[in-house]
């Protein structure tokens, strides 16, 4: 490489660390508008969550309350049990991620430490469920809970979730990942093998536990299809499915729906901003690697 | 919205497959120990075996009572007429299936599912590619920006629906307002036949959209910057370097958010369900919604099965045919 292509290079890296101020600050402003357009949607919702109802009536419709109130969520927690509704999904969604951890922390033990005949194939097995849509077994699963007496139950709710292929995926990549040495001194030491997977390799597993943990939640937590077939009890709804009710009534009080949606959706937010990198882990596992 | 997990590690279990055969192989022509052998198991081997299954045994037992048999009781209710309960009562053969091939409803039931993945899969791609790119930028602050842009992750499809059903609505709705400011005389979004499906699939876009953002973004972070210098010091620059250099470099993750969106959309029934109902007359009447409707409204569980049947069939077929010819394009560092 000659000298003068060497120097241009140089030039190069260097504009590109550190933009031109009057660049940088249209990066910043083009950010935050294309921002603001896709959050609209969600940040509409918190508006008019606090608006009345005649103001969201008003033309041309607002963008921002100009009398805010929290009359709305009043009135939400008095119309519907939306309390209850969240407890309900947070029991569901916990259950799920304790039952998918347990699950899933055997198998993939199974499938990285273990040698057995046929490990393979059953390995294959697992994952030729995630080519099964759920929809498409959705009747016999109806069928089998209905016959269970499951419907309108926690477990009916739960039960069904609590084996994960996609989870015992991602923890056997994390527990291959543990120096194979650390088996072997286990084994002379007399460890058995249950206990080396509770006192070795979970603990050492954290982050992806972490992330089987979010995933299962946030999946389970948005549920709309099965919670609707198989609850109809108002006590026993979830908080999607409970929430989706105002859509059906009779009046539709905007306001009220909104200030619904925006506290059914704050506590999925807030495992976002939490745990945004098990998530990315996660979402990511799939796709990069060739 | 999160991405359904189906299809997510199809890739791996075609990888982990190859391997199984190769591993098989690779004993079965080892020359000292000749291949019936192999095949003879010892008592370790049962040991080992009782082991390993014992650890697999929860999973398994879940995937058998949720997953296996009751895709053989789809397959198995599908021949069958049943009643208003779901017990079987006739033995109907492939009487269903042939019903579903004259069915103008069943039709155009394919037709709305075929429109929505088209409008929605292509569309929610290219946007999330061009708003990954705008956040693959090394500022001070970009995570605010990367979190906001990704946040309808974290948004459920029925929170999603409901805030796009008050966009959409004809007096109260921004949309058509917004529209108006443009001289654009806004349709009426959710009563036009043509114009639902539209509707449907920009909520399902926009609730795709994070998941599409992410994966994109990581796709983008994993292309090494000597490549960009490289194709910079031969004189590429803005539109060439992105069909040239990224496009090339990130299909990879193109490639799997084709088959992951392609396949939720096949799925899709929640934002269906709050927005449109599978209307307006049928308009929007996808094969999921379709399955609702004549399983648990008409009760006709076994034309139901039947037309789970046909969905499995289709999430199959549309994996292997995408990974057969899609995946040849795709540049794999």
């Amino acid at each position: 490489m000659s000298a003068s292509s060497l120097a241009a290079s140089a030039v190069t890296i260097q504009r590109q660390r550190r933009p031109l101020p009057l660049r940088r600050a249209g990066s910043y402003v083009l950010l935050a508008v294309v921002s603001v357009l896709v959050a609209f949607p969600l940040l509409l919702a918190l508006s008019y969550s606090f608006m009345s109802e005649s103001e969201i009536a008003t033309f041309p419709p607002p963008v921002l309350p100009l009398h805010p109130s929290l009359d709305n969520y009043e009135k939400v927690l008095a119309a519907i049990p939306i309390g209850r509704y969240l407890l309900n999904s947070f029991v569901v969604s916990s259950a799920v991620v304790i039952g998918q951890l347990i699950t899933a922390s055997l198998a993939a033990y199974a499938f990285s430490f273990l040698v057995f005949r046929g490990r393979q194939l059953l390995f294959f097995v697992f994952l030729s469920t995630l080519m099964i849509p759920w929809e498409a077994t959705i009747i016999p699963n109806y069928m089998t809970v209905r016959s269970l007496g499951w419907l309108d139950t926690y477990q009916g709710l739960a039960v069904p979730f609590m084996a994960t292929a996609f989870g015992t995926f991602l923890l056997r990549q994390a527990f291959l990942q543990i120096p194979r040495e650390m088996w072997d001194a286990a084994r002379i030491d007399g460890a058995t093998t249950f206990r080396f997977l509770r006192e070795v390799v979970i603990p050492l597993s954290r982050p992806a536990l972490g992330t089987v943990a979010i995933y299962g939640f946030l999946s389970t937590y948005n549920q709309y299809f099965w919670p609707l077939l198989i609850t109809n009890e108002t006590l026993m709804r979830t908080t999607q499915v409970g929430i989706a009710q105002l859509r059906f009534e009779e009046s539709l009080r905007w306001g009220l729906v909104m200030a619904g949606v925006i506290m059914v959706a704050v506590p999925t937010l807030a495992l976002l901003v939490l745990g945004q990198r098990q998530l990315i882990r996660g979402l990511t596992a799939g796709a990069v690697k060739g | 919205m999160l991405p359904q997990p189906s299809q997510i590690f199809a890739r791996a279990a075609a990888r982990i497959f190859g391997s199984w055969v190769h591993v098989t192989d690779r004993v079965c022509t080892n020359v000292t120990v000749r291949c019936r052998d192999v095949m003879r198991w010892t008592a370790r081997d049962l040991r080992s075996f009782a082991i390993g299954l014992a650890y697999l045994a929860p999973s398994l037992v879940l995937f058998a009572v949720f997953v296996f048999i009751p895709l053989g009781r789809t397959f198995y209710l599908s021949l069958f007429n049943t009643r208003v309960t779901g017990q079987i009562s006739t033995f109907n053969g492939i009487d269903h299936y042939l019903d579903l091939i004259t069915s103008a409803t069943f039709r155009n039931g394919l037709v709305a599912t075929a429109l929505f993945a088209l409008y929605t899969v292509p569309v929610g791609i290219a946007l999330g590619l061009v708003l990954a790119v705008l956040l693959n930028q090394r500022l001070r602050g970009i995570n605010v920006f990367r979190t906001m842009m990704s946040s309808t992750i974290a948004i459920s499809a029925a929170v999603g629906a409901l805030m796009w059903l008050l966009l959409f609505n004809p007096s109260l709705g921004l949309l058509n307002y917004v529209l108006s400011l443009v001289g654009i005389r806004g349709p009426e979004w959710l009563i036009q036949p043509a114009i639902a499906i539209i509707a449907v699939s920009i909520t399902t876009v926009w609730i795709t959209l994070g998941t599409n953002i992410i994966v994109l973004l990581a796709g983008l972070q994993g292309i090494p910057e000597e490549i960009y210098e490289a194709a910079r010091l031969d004189g590429a620059r803005g539109v060439r370097m992105f069909t040239r250099i990224t496009v090339p470099m990130v299909s990879p993750s193109l490639f799997f958010l084709l088959v992951v969106d392609t396949v939720a959309v096949l799925q899709a029934f929640t934002q269906i369900h709050l927005l449109t109902r599978g209307g307006p007359v049928d308009a929007t009447r996808t094969l999921v919604y379709s399955i609702y409707l004549d399983a648990f409204q008409n009760f006709q569980f076994g034309f139901a099965s039947a037309e789970s049947v046909v969905l499995f069939a289709l999430v199959l077929i549309l994996t292997l045919v995408q990974f057969r010819f899609v995946e040849r394009l795709v540049h794999y560092q």
